[in-house]
């Protein structure tokens, strides 16, 4: 298929081929393989359900969104450089655009938020909001507000996310293709 | 379905080379650099693009109950771990 593609998938492919070598072998991953222990999965594993959940549910609210593009920018999880890439190249500017525009609110959301989830929701909440960023432009504001000990948590939970947001936004858009 | 192949086969590939630490830089640096051009490309077709461009409003919109959705999904989901105290110990005590 790719090779009645136009030149742009082949970026897409090369784009993903480099990305995945650069998570496959960063020195997170490598300890997350390593360690892999329940508890550290828990929490991005509930941060993906509620994403694609919740998603799910609104996205009727929107006619010009499939399913399925719904889902995929929604597992961007706030990764959105990314994630607004895959979606533009798979699935159209305006997805790739919608994914941008989503992921960067959920971002800037969290960054706002932050201090009023932590204190009425506990100190995971900001963790759970922040999705991906957790692990780096949300990490400060979080081990303020929800505490230092919360701090690997976040980076854990946000190095899974990470990993995570490219393999299902591209699982979502090849489905059905 | 090839894109996917393409991604899975790229991690681990970069998993199986993690000790070559100058192979996976030079990736990480080449995917910053491919994802900043695919970004500026993306701005190139949207800004080019009036029927986009016209939409940009309504994306924002969107894209606001979109990520507002995300955020209270995954909120109210990993609530649980503090309604559950033995699944709190679990996720807090690190």
């Amino acid at each position: 298929m790719i090779l009645e593609a136009d030149p742009a998938s082949y970026a897409l492919a090369l784009l993903l081929l480099l990305v995945g070598v650069t998570i496959g072998g960063s020195k997170e991953t490598g300890s997350l393989v390593r360690e892999a222990p329940r508890r550290i999965l828990l929490l991005p594993a509930l941060v993906v359900a509620g994403t694609l959940l919740s998603v799910a549910l609104v996205s009727p609210l929107l006619p010009s969104l499939s399913l399925r593009e719904a889902l995929a920018v929604g597992a961007g999880f706030g990764y959105y450089s990314l994630s607004s890439v895959i979606a533009g190249q798979m699935g159209g500017a305006t997805l790739g655009v919608l994914a941008l525009l989503t992921n960067l609110m959920r971002e800037l959301l969290t960054l706002l938020l932050a201090p009023l989830l932590a204190r009425y929701l506990g100190g995971v909440a900001p963790i759970a909001s922040g999705g991906a960023t957790s692990m780096d432009t949300a990490l400060p504001i979080i081990s303020h507000f929800s505490g230092q000990e919360y701090a690997v948590t976040a980076i854990f939970s946000g190095i899974v996310l990470t990993v995570l947001a490219p393999l299902l936004i591209t699982l979502f858009l090849s489905a059905g293709s | 379905m090839l894109f996917l192949a393409v991604l899975g086969g790229g991690m681990l590939a970069g998993f199986l080379l993690r000790q070559k630490r100058a192979l996976v830089e030079a990736a990480e640096r080449l995917s910053s650099f491919a994802i900043y051009l695919l970004l500026f490309l993306l701005g190139l077709s949207v800004g080019g693009d009036e029927a986009i461009f016209s939409r940009l409003p309504a994306l924002g919109l969107q894209a606001l109950l979109l990520s507002a959705a995300a955020i209270a999904g995954s909120v109210a989901l990993t609530a649980l771990l503090n309604e559950l105290p033995h699944l709190k110990k679990k996720g807090d005590a690190k």
